[in-house]
C-alpha cells in the first residue's frame, strides 16, 4: 500500500471510532451529574479512616494494591530505560566543556533551587491532608535538584548527584511498599490492609499506613525521575560514538 | 450541550493524538502523539466524576457532609497515571534512541524498508 | 460561572492537543506538549482535582518536554557527527 492508501484506510477507521465515542457520549451519565455511587462510598471509607485528602485514601489504602501495581510498572519502566541508555562498547564519554551561565539566571536558579526542593518535600509529606502526595511531590523535589544543571553546569550536577545512590533510593522506596503492605499480614489481616492507628483528622500522623505508603511512594517517584533525566542527559550531553570525533 | 461537551472534547483529543500516531514521519514526534492519546483520558474520567457545584475532595479545610464533593476515584485513578506515564513515555524514548543509534534514521517509513 | 470556565477550558485543551500533534518538528512539538500541559493544568483546577492538577503540572510541563528535547538533541547531534565524519573521510585521500 502506498501513502495515499493507507491514508485514506486510517481517516475511515477513524470516522468509525469517532461514529462510536459520540454515540457513546450520549449514553453517558450527564456532565456533573449528581449520581457518584463509588465516589461516594469513597470519600465515607476515607472519613472513618480519618484520611483528610480523600484522594490519598483511595490512592494508598483502598486502592493501595492497584497503586502497588503502578509502582511496579514505573519502577520497570526506569529499569528498561537505565539498560537501554547504557554506554555501549563501541560509544565513548567526553567531559562536557564548563558553559558561560548569565548572571541573573544563575542567581534565580540558585534562589529557586532550596526553595523548589522543600516545595517537593511538603507536597510528601502532606500528602494525605492537602492535595499533592508522593507522586507530585517526588517529581518536584526531583526537577528542583536540576536547577543546577540551569545555574551552572552538567558537572556541577554530576558532583552533587550519585547516581548509584538514587538508584538504591529507587529500589528502596518500592521495596519498603512491599514491606509496609506486609505490615498488615503481621497485624492478622489482608496484606496491605490499613492496619495502624488511625490518628486524629487533619493531623500529620493521621490515616495510618498512608503517610508511610505515601513517603514511600515520594522516594521512589524522587529517585526514579532523577535517574530517567541522568540517563537521557549523559545520551544528550556526554556520550558519544567511538569514531565521532577522530 | 454543555452535557456532553467534556466527553466530545476526549473523543477530540483522542482522535487527533491518533491521526499524528499514524502519519507520523518521526518517531519523536510519534511519542509526543501517545501523549496526547493518553491526555485524553485524564479528560473523560476527570468528566466522569465531576458533579455540579461540588468541590475538591479534600477535607483539610473543609467540615465533611456541609458541601457536595466531586468523585475522588476517578482522579486518584489519573494522578497515578500521570506520573507512570511520563516514565513509560521516557521508557519510548530510549527505544528510539536505540532505534536511531542502529538504524540511522527516525522515520518509521525508512526503518520498515531497511528490514527491523 | 463554574460551567462556562470548564466549556472554556476545554476548548483550550483541544486546541492545544490539535497543535501539539499539528505541529510536526519535535523540538517545537515539545514546547507544544508543555503548552498542552499547562492547559490541561487549567482544565483539571476548574474541574476540582487540585491533586491531578499539581501532578500534570510537575510532569506535562516540564519533565516530559525535557525528555522529548533532550532526545532530539541526541538524535541530531549524532547525524551531525555523522555528516562531519563523512566530510573527514571525503577530505583524506
Amino acid at each position: 500500500m502506498n501513502r495515499r492508501q493507507r491514508l485514506w484506510v486510517l481517516l475511515l477507521g477513524l470516522a468509525g471510532v469517532a461514529a462510536l465515542l459520540v454515540a457513546a457520549a450520549f449514553r453517558l451519565p450527564t456532565f456533573g451529574s449528581d449520581f457518584h455511587p463509588y465516589g461516594d462510598r469513597a470519600v465515607h471509607e476515607a472519613l472513618a479512616r480519618h484520611t483528610a485528602n480523600a484522594i490519598a485514601a483511595v490512592n494508598f489504602d483502598q486502592r493501595a494494591f492497584d497503586t502497588l501495581g503502578e509502582e511496579s510498572i514505573l519502577f520497570g519502566a526506569v529499569l528498561g530505560t537505565v539498560v537501554l541508555l547504557r554506554q555501549a562498547r563501541d560509544e565513548h564519554q567526553v567531559t562536557p566543556a564548563p558553559a558561560r551561565v548569565a548572571a541573573p539566571v544563575r542567581r534565580y536558579a540558585l534562589v529557586l533551587l532550596p526553595v523548589t526542593l522543600v516545595t517537593g518535600l511538603y507536597i510528601v509529606a502532606h500528602g494525605q491532608l492537602t492535595p499533592g502526595g508522593g507522586f507530585q511531590g517526588g517529581v518536584v523535589a526531583a526537577t528542583a535538584l536540576h536547577l543546577l544543571y540551569i545555574a551552572v553546569d552538567y558537572r556541577a550536577l554530576e558532583r552533587i548527584r550519585p547516581l548509584g545512590l538514587f538508584e538504591v533510593g529507587d529500589a528502596v522506596g518500592e521495596a519498603a511498599y512491599l514491606i509496609t503492605g506486609a505490615a498488615g499480614l503481621l497485624a492478622g489481616t489482608a496484606y496491605l490492609t490499613n492496619a495502624l492507628p488511625l490518628g486524629t483528622l487533619d493531623s500529620l500522623a493521621s490515616g495510618g499506613t498512608v503517610p508511610l505508603l505515601n513517603a514511600a511512594i515520594g522516594m521512589e517517584v524522587a529517585c526514579a525521575v532523577v535517574v530517567l533525566l541522568a540517563r537521557f542527559l549523559d545520551q544528550a550531553v556526554e556520550i558519544e560514538e567511538e569514531g565521532d570525533r577522530s | 450541550m454543555m452535557d456532553v461537551l467534556p466527553y466530545l472534547v476526549a473523543a477530540w483529543i483522542f482522535l487527533v493524538g491518533c491521526y499524528g500516531l499514524a502519519t507520523s514521519r518521526n518517531l519523536i514526534h510519534a511519542v509526543g502523539c501517545l501523549a496526547v492519546c493518553q491526555a485524553a483520558t485524564y479528560v473523560l474520567l476527570l468528566s466522569v466524576g465531576y458533579r455540579h457545584s461540588g468541590t475538591a475532595p479534600v477535607f483539610a479545610d473543609l467540615t465533611p457532609h456541609t458541601r457536595p464533593v466531586v468523585d475522588p476515584v476517578v482522579q486518584a485513578l489519573a494522578l497515578t497515571d500521570v506520573v507512570v506515564g511520563a516514565t513509560v513515555t521516557a521508557l519510548l524514548l530510549a527505544l528510539v534512541i536505540q532505534v536511531a543509534k542502529r538504524h540511522h534514521t527516525l522515520d518509521p517509513d525508512e526503518l520498515s524498508e531497511l528490514r527491523g | 460561572m463554574a460551567d462556562l470556565l470548564i466549556a472554556l477550558a476545554l476548548l483550550l485543551v483541544a486546541a492545544a492537543a490539535t497543535a501539539a500533534v499539528a505541529v510536526r518538528e519535535p523540538a517545537r512539538q515539545a514546547l507544544a506538549l508543555s503548552l498542552l500541559g499547562l492547559t490541561l493544568t487549567l482544565l483539571f483546577t476548574v474541574l476540582q482535582a487540585p491533586d491531578v492538577a499539581l501532578s500534570q503540572l510537575a510532569v506535562g510541563s516540564a519533565l516530559t518536554p525535557l525528555l522529548v528535547l533532550l532526545s532530539v538533541r541526541k538524535a541530531r547531534r549524532r547525524s551531525l557527527d555523522r555528516v562531519r565524519a563523512e566530510q573527514q573521510a571525503e577530505e583524506r585521500p
